[in-house]
Formats: C-alpha cells, structure tokens, sequence
C-alpha cells in the first residue's frame, strides 16, 4: 500500500509539451498502441485494494496494484473480472488493464472493461485530481468520463484510483468442440447467441470450434445435450481459455503481424490472406498476415468493422499506426477532448494517434 | 417554482419572429407550433413541479429537417432542448423560455430488425416496450426496461442513461447500445459506434448516452437484443422490518447469486400499490422483496431454491414463489405501477433517485423516515435493491402552504444522505434541473470545470439544454451559501 499521488503531482508540473511522460504500469503492453514517447513515470509503486466488500460487488484499488494481486483477492470470495483482461505479464497493473480496455473471451458475453467501469479518480493533465462515477452500479450524475477514460491509453489523465464492478465465478464450467469450416461456425454461433443458451465464450481456429458453456450445473448438463460435440476434459478447459485469454496459444507465437479485426458476429468470412483465430462469437477476428495494412483495413470497414495492427515490428506501426483512422469529424472531437482534460499535450502523446 | 419569466423585450420578439420565419419552410405542416395553446402540452415532462413555455416547437418527421432546424438555432443563436416522449422525471426536456423545442416523437420507425445478429436499428422516438414487441417472434427483447417503459422512447433513454429493474445482471442503456447517429448543434451529423463491439478511438457512446441531451441529437440508435430467457420466475419475500430486508439484499449477493430483478418496497409503497393493482403484497409486513430468476428452466428452478434459503435464513417471515407467468406478472405489475399507485393518494409527488452503497439501506430508510417527520411528509420508499437505487416518493399538496418548498428541502436532504453515504444524486432519471444544484455536492469546482469541458468540445455555444446537469460556477457558490457541501 503506498500512495504516490504527491510525486505524481509533481512530476506532472514539471512536464511540457516538449518533455511529455510515458505513463507505465508492469509494461505488459508496452507492445500495444503507438510508440511510447516522452519521459517514463511508472505507476506500479502506487499501489494497494482501498475497498473491497463482496457483497457490493465492487472493487476499488490503486492504479498501480498488481491484476494479479487483485484476481487472487476477488478468487478468496467465488468472485472474478468478468471481462477476463488479458494478462501479457505478470506485472499487469489494473492501471494498465483499464487504460488499454483490453477483455478477454467471455466479453462477448459479460461486457467489456468499459462495462465494469463503476469510477475512476484521475490527475489531469493540470495535475488537478478529479474524480467521476463511483462505487455505486447505477450513476447517472454528470457525464460518465469514467467510461470514457477506458481504452483511452493514458492519453486523457493518470489514473490513480478506479472502481470496478465484480461478479461471482460461474458455478460451473465446461468446452465443447465441433470439427467445423470457418463459414459453418460463423453461422452456428450467430444462431445459438440468439438463443437462451449459457453460452460465455467461443474460439475457431483451423478447422476446430471450440465452446464455453458457465453457469448453473444443470443448465450446462442440458444445453451440452443441444449443443452435442465433443466435451473436452475439466483441466483442458481451464488452461486452453487461460491461453486463449493471455495469448499463449500457439497461435499467438512468432513474428508475424498480429491484427485484430473488430467486426459485425454475422460478418462473412473475410477474405485475406494469413491465419486466422475468431473468437467472440465470430465478433473479434484475429489475423497474422503479412497483407498490407491497407488491405486488411479496407477489408474490415467493408463489413463495418475496423482493424486494430495489435502486434507488429515498430517500421510497421511507425508507417501505418496502430488504429483505424478517424473521420475528422470524430477527430476533432477527440481533439477538443484531450483538450479538456490534458490542455498541454503532456500524457502518452501519439500513443493512440499521431495527432494528439 | 416556474422558471421565472422576464417580460419579452423587442429584442425577443425579433428574435423569435426570425426563427419562425425561418423554420417554417423547412418543416412538414403541423410541424411548427407557436401558438401559446399548442405548446402547452410541451410545458414540462415528468417533473411537473418546472414549466415553462419555450418560443415554439418542432416536430420535424425528417432527418435532413432536424438537421436544417439545428443549423437555424445554431446560426440564431437559439436554445435548443430535445424532447421525447416527456416521461423524464428530472426536468431533462424542461423548455428554455427563450428557445426551442425539438420534439422527436415523430420519427417512430423501427427500421430493422436483424434476428441473427440480435440488434435493431430504431428511430430516436421509437418506444422502448415497441422494441421488444418488435423482437418477440424473434425470441428476443431489449433489455433495459424503465417503469416508463410503454412511453419513454430510446432516444429518451440514451439522453438519461435509462435503468429499469433488471439492471443488475442486464445493464443499463449503456451497456445495450452498439451504435449512435448523431446530429450536433451545428447540423454536422456523426456516427458513434459500431454493429462490432469496438470501435477505434476514445468511448464516445459512454460519453454520450446519459448526457441529458446536452451533447448531441440522436437520429438513430442500433440496441442490441437479448434472447428471451425461457423461463422467469419471482420469489416473494416479506420481512417484519426494512433492517432484515436490506441484509437479505446482502446476503443474496453474497451467495453468488445475481438475480434478474431484486426489488424492494417499504410499507407504505405496498400499501399505495396493493389498493391500486392488487397484487396480494402482505400489508403488514415491514417490507416485502422481490426477487427474480430467468434462464433455462433448470437454471431458474435451482437460483430460486437457492434465494428461498438465503431468504429464509435472513429471517423473511413470508415467502411466495410466483406459480404462473400471470403470477409473476402480477407480483410485478404493483413495483412497476409504484409511482402512479403513489401518485392516487396525494396530489404531487416528488421522486428521488439517489443510488447507495448496499450495505446502508437500512441506515438510510431509517434516515429517510426521520427526515420526513422534521419536514412533516410522508414518503413511500421503492428500491432497486440489487443495484443499490433507491426511489423515495415524497408526497406532498403544492396547493397547501409551504409544502412544496417542504418537500424540496427534504428531497435535497435525501440526496446530501446519499452522498454522504457514498453513493450519488442520481442512479438513473438524471441530473436534469431537477438536481442540478445538488451535483455542487457531489463534485468538486475542478471536476465541475471538466464537465463543461466536454460540453463545449460538442456544444462551444452552449445551445444544447442550457441550464441542465451541470451547474454553473454561480449555481455552486449560491448553494453552497444555503446548504451544506462536501466541497468548499
């Protein structure tokens, strides 16, 4: 438990347009986003759980504390980050987790970080702490800036508290498996997601769907007679979601471009070259391809998606960046945004897009 | 109460002589009213207690026309508030004396229903209930669904961040809308959101839905649909005081159990409601919850054994499990009619919305009964107890004496309580005007500043909703000379 809001606080006025700061948890995901520019201020010292009743459903932490430490904590009392974020390291901050609004398989179904954003307490780019929401599930006062500062990549404040919502552990788990063609399994899960199904999370690669069902032991018991397939054994199911989640599947190995493409369910099989992992009932589309970025960006927007160049060597990223351009009627927002909360440019400049 | 009206100057009267002028050729017949006897009904939305007659109304029918009328406003320089189906209960599409109303109501199409990929592309005046009856042979619904729900459109709900009772394992608006098209106040349209579940760039769906309609106009709205759980069923627990009631509340969550729907009502509230709808509450229990399952038929059967125990453990004195669809439907049909059940027994009435932490609901019932006796009022108390959302209902006669000053006084001081308890002035109906002096409570000048931050990154000119959800820097200091305040 150390509160480091004072050093940070300093740190911030010291810091200029022309000397902006690097904001840093375990560096997990010093991969994602654009190049990290400015001087580093590491956050993973400002640590500590400051409330947690499982009873309210609702954790509060610094930013700093480790995801692991939290995970343990919330595992003591049958409860969980249903957004499952991923865990590049063991290092993860919960700071980073919120910043990169990064989830894991069971999105689809629970909802996504930016769902379990109950509050968060900031230091602006003035150094002026703020906070929105809190620690209650339903807050409708002022606008809900917490929210937004998910997935916002440290561009819009440093983040020195946050709230989040927690939910129990499914009583149960189980994977089934279908030998099935990528259009096949597209069609299948967009018809079982509309159904009552306790159906959490999915994953197609080569050939092979694989299916998770949580929930009451005996809905599972019956929807794996629905479903049918093949059930694959209890430790199996466990380890191949973890490494799934944490991208240590096979998959995931090698230097190849990894992009992902955030799509409609019902999207087609998208025609590029390169392999490709689906998860999210056919919602998030993973592709290690060498194609140009052009290419599998067009690809995604035809269908009304948008794809995200989430692991590549720096040239790459240097040349084509990380996201899908805005229209610059949404950049300008953005633009005006950062604007507010950080009027001298100082957090995580360029690390979303170049232009702010 | 009414917003004071300062005698129209010349000025005014070019003013608003050059709006009709120019709005009148860009909208269909019947779409400007300006007449002081048609924009009556346009007065005040659900808080009733704030009317004020805006210049004009209009009721454009199409998208190129709300934009025009956007353009107008923004080149006159005139307020604009956007307008539902007027149920809000904050005073959110309260009118502007000097300004416009924009009415919604008619842009009433559902224009696509896509079964496969469960989402539904809607028209900002669309129904919230129409959604769902829309989705049905589909076997799928929308998920949030408000009181209001047969009235209040989605345009509506994404302006309030609308809750309803199954917020808990369902989510709010925002957790059930994938897309947004939008039109600024300068006419220039955008689109938030995707049919993906991401998009590139910062959350600016969070930002706008629950923003009070001061950020931007919806034109459309893409929700997502939920398949229709196959069976729900309602336990009906009563309890001899609101102390046990508010731990079983604890103690159902604690066993990992989310319900559908976890409601409560004090007994005054079942009294209201019982002689209302006859649902068969138990009239003389303390307190009586309500507590939901749905799912697959073996999952319901198993969390409704499971909340039996929990409640029976917590000392209910009474429990009855919903035996029929018709049944549960009963059970819910007084909760959901709370408010005008209420409403029968006393001339006005006043809702709060504040949100707590759980674990005070005892604490604040007990609070609440307390300062309803210093302000000589009663007040019916209905709770989302799962999510910690609490509706006190204060009655009062504004055509007596000093009671509607009365009943404002007490309904602050509930909302200083929830504060003080670590929740917030409002769970789900807004800030609106209603409280808008309260949000000096809850935040301080810096994150005040924040706010107008990001209303002027949208709105520069301030013509959105001006004086709505966030209080002015003078709003503050004013309160802050009458009341308490967190902040200094």
């Amino acid at each position: 438990m150390t509160d480091l809001t004072e050093t940070f606080r300093q740190r911030i006025l010291a810091a200029s347009s022309a000397a902006p700061l690097c904001i840093r948890g375990g560096g997990s995901k010093d991969f994602y986003g654009c190049a990290p520019r400015g001087e580093r201020l590491e956050t993973s010292a400002h640590t500590g759980v400051l409330a947690y009743e499982p009873s309210e459903l609702v954790i509060t932490m610094r930013a700093g504390t480790p995801l692991a430490e939290i995970e343990a904590t919330l595992a003591e009392h049958g409860q969980s980050l249903a957004f499952e974020p991923p865990r590049f390291g063991e290092h993860s901050t919960i700071g980073g987790v919120v910043a990169a609004g990064l989830s894991g398989p069971r999105r689809v179904s629970a909802g996504a970080v930016r769902d379990f954003v109950l509050g968060v307490k900031i230091l602006d780019g003035a150094a002026r702490e703020l906070s929105f929401g809190g620690q209650v599930m339903k807050n409708v006062a002022g606008y809900d800036v917490s929210r937004v500062m998910a997935g916002s990549l440290g561009t819009l404040g440093l983040f020195l508290e946050l709230s989040l919502k927690v939910l129990p552990r499914p009583v149960a788990e189980a994977t089934l498996r279908f030998e099935m063609a990528q259009a096949d399994a597209l069609d299948k899960l967009n018809q079982w997601a509309a159904q009552p199904l306790p159906l959490v999370a999915s994953a197609w690669q080569d050939g092979m769907l694989s299916v998770r069902l949580a929930g009451a032991r005996a809905a599972i018991a019956a929807a794996e007679q629905s479903l049918g397939g093949e059930k694959v054994g209890v430790g199996d199911t466990a380890s191949f979601w973890d490494d799934l989640r944490d991208q240590r599947a096979n998959y995931f190995a090698g230097a190849t471009s990894l992009w992902r493409l955030s799509v409609p369910s019902v999207a087609p099989v998208i025609d590029l070259p390169g392999e490709t992992l689906i998860e999210w009932g056919g919602a998030q589309r993973w592709l290690r391809s060498t194609a140009p970025a052009d290419e599998i960006r067009a690809a995604a927007a035809k269908v009304g998606g948008s794809a995200t160049l989430f692991r590549a060597d720096a040239a790459l990223k240097a040349a084509v960046g990380t996201f899908t351009p805005l229209p610059l009627s949404l950049l300008n927002l953005h633009r005006r945004l950062k604007q507010t909360f950080d009027p001298h440019g100082i957090f995580n400049p360029g690390r979303m897009y170049p232009e702010f | 109460m009414t917003a004071a009206l300062t005698p129209p100057s010349d000025q005014d009267d070019t003013r608003r002589a050059a709006l009709l002028t120019r709005l009148q050729p860009l909208l269909p017949a019947g779409g400007l009213l300006s007449d002081p006897e048609d924009i009556k009904p346009y007065e005040c939305d659900g808080l009733t207690a704030y009317r004020c007659l805006p210049w004009c109304v209009a009721l454009p029918d199409r998208e190129e026309q709300v934009v025009a009328v956007l353009r107008v406003c923004h080149d006159l320089k005139i307020p604009v508030v956007v307008r539902g189906a007027g149920t809000g209960l904050s005073g959110g599409a309260t009118p502007v004396a000097a300004g416009l109303v924009l009415s919604l109501a008619r842009f009433m199409r559902i224009i696509e229903i896509d079964p496969l990929a469960r989402l539904a592309r809607v028209q900002p005046g669309v129904r919230n209930l129409a959604i769902s009856e829309a989705a049905a042979p589909f076997g799928l619904y929308y998920a949030p669904d408000p009181s209001s729900q047969i009235a209040c459109t989605i345009g509506g709900n994404v302006a309030e961040n609308s809750g309803g009772v199954h917020c808990l394992k369902y989510g709010l608006t925002v957790h059930n809308i994938l897309k947004l098209r939008v039109a600024l106040i300068d006419g220039a349209v955008i689109e938030i959101g995707s049919h993906a579940l991401d998009s590139p760039g910062y959350d600016l769906l969070a930002l706008l839905i629950g923003s009070e309609g001061m950020l931007g106009v919806v034109l459309e709205a893409t929700v997502k649909l939920t398949p229709r759980p196959t069976v729900a069923q309602v336990v009906m627990a009563s309890f001899d005081d609101v102390t046990q009631a508010g731990n079983a509340v604890a103690a159902i969550i604690a066993a990992g159990i989310i319900p559908a729907g976890l409601e409560m009502m004090d007994k005054p509230a079942t009294a209201a409601v019982e002689a209302f709808v006859h649902a068969g509450y138990d009239l003389s229990a303390a307190a009586i919850l309500l507590a939901e399952s749905d799912g697959t038929e073996q999952e319901v059967a198993e969390e409704i054994a499971a909340m039996c125990q929990v409640l029976e453990s917590s000392g209910a004195r009474g429990l009855r499990v919903s035996q029929s669809d018709d049944e549960r439907l009963r059970f819910w049909a007084g909760r959901k009619a709370a408010f005008p059940a209420v409403g029968r027994l006393t001339p006005d009435y006043l809702c709060m919305d504040g949100t707590i932490p759980r674990k005070h609901i005892a604490h604040v019932l007990t609070r609440i009964e307390e300062l309803a006796q210093q302000h000589r009022l009663r007040v019916a108390n209905v709770f989302h107890a799962g999510d910690g959302n609490l509706h006190p209902l204060i009655m009062f006669d504004a055509s007596r004496d000093d009671e509607l000053d009365r009943a404002t006084a007490l309904g602050a001081a509930i909302l200083e309580l929830s504060v003080e308890v670590g929740g917030t002035i409002t769970g789900e109906h807004g800030v609106g005007i209603e409280k808008v002096q309260q949000m000096c409570l809850q935040f301080s000048a810096d994150e005040l500043a924040a706010f107008r931050g990001v209303k002027e990154a949208f709105d520069p000119l301030g013509l959105l909703n001006p004086g709505k959800a966030v209080p002015t820097p003078r709003h503050c200091s004013e309160y802050r000379l009458t009341g308490s305040g967190r902040h200094t």
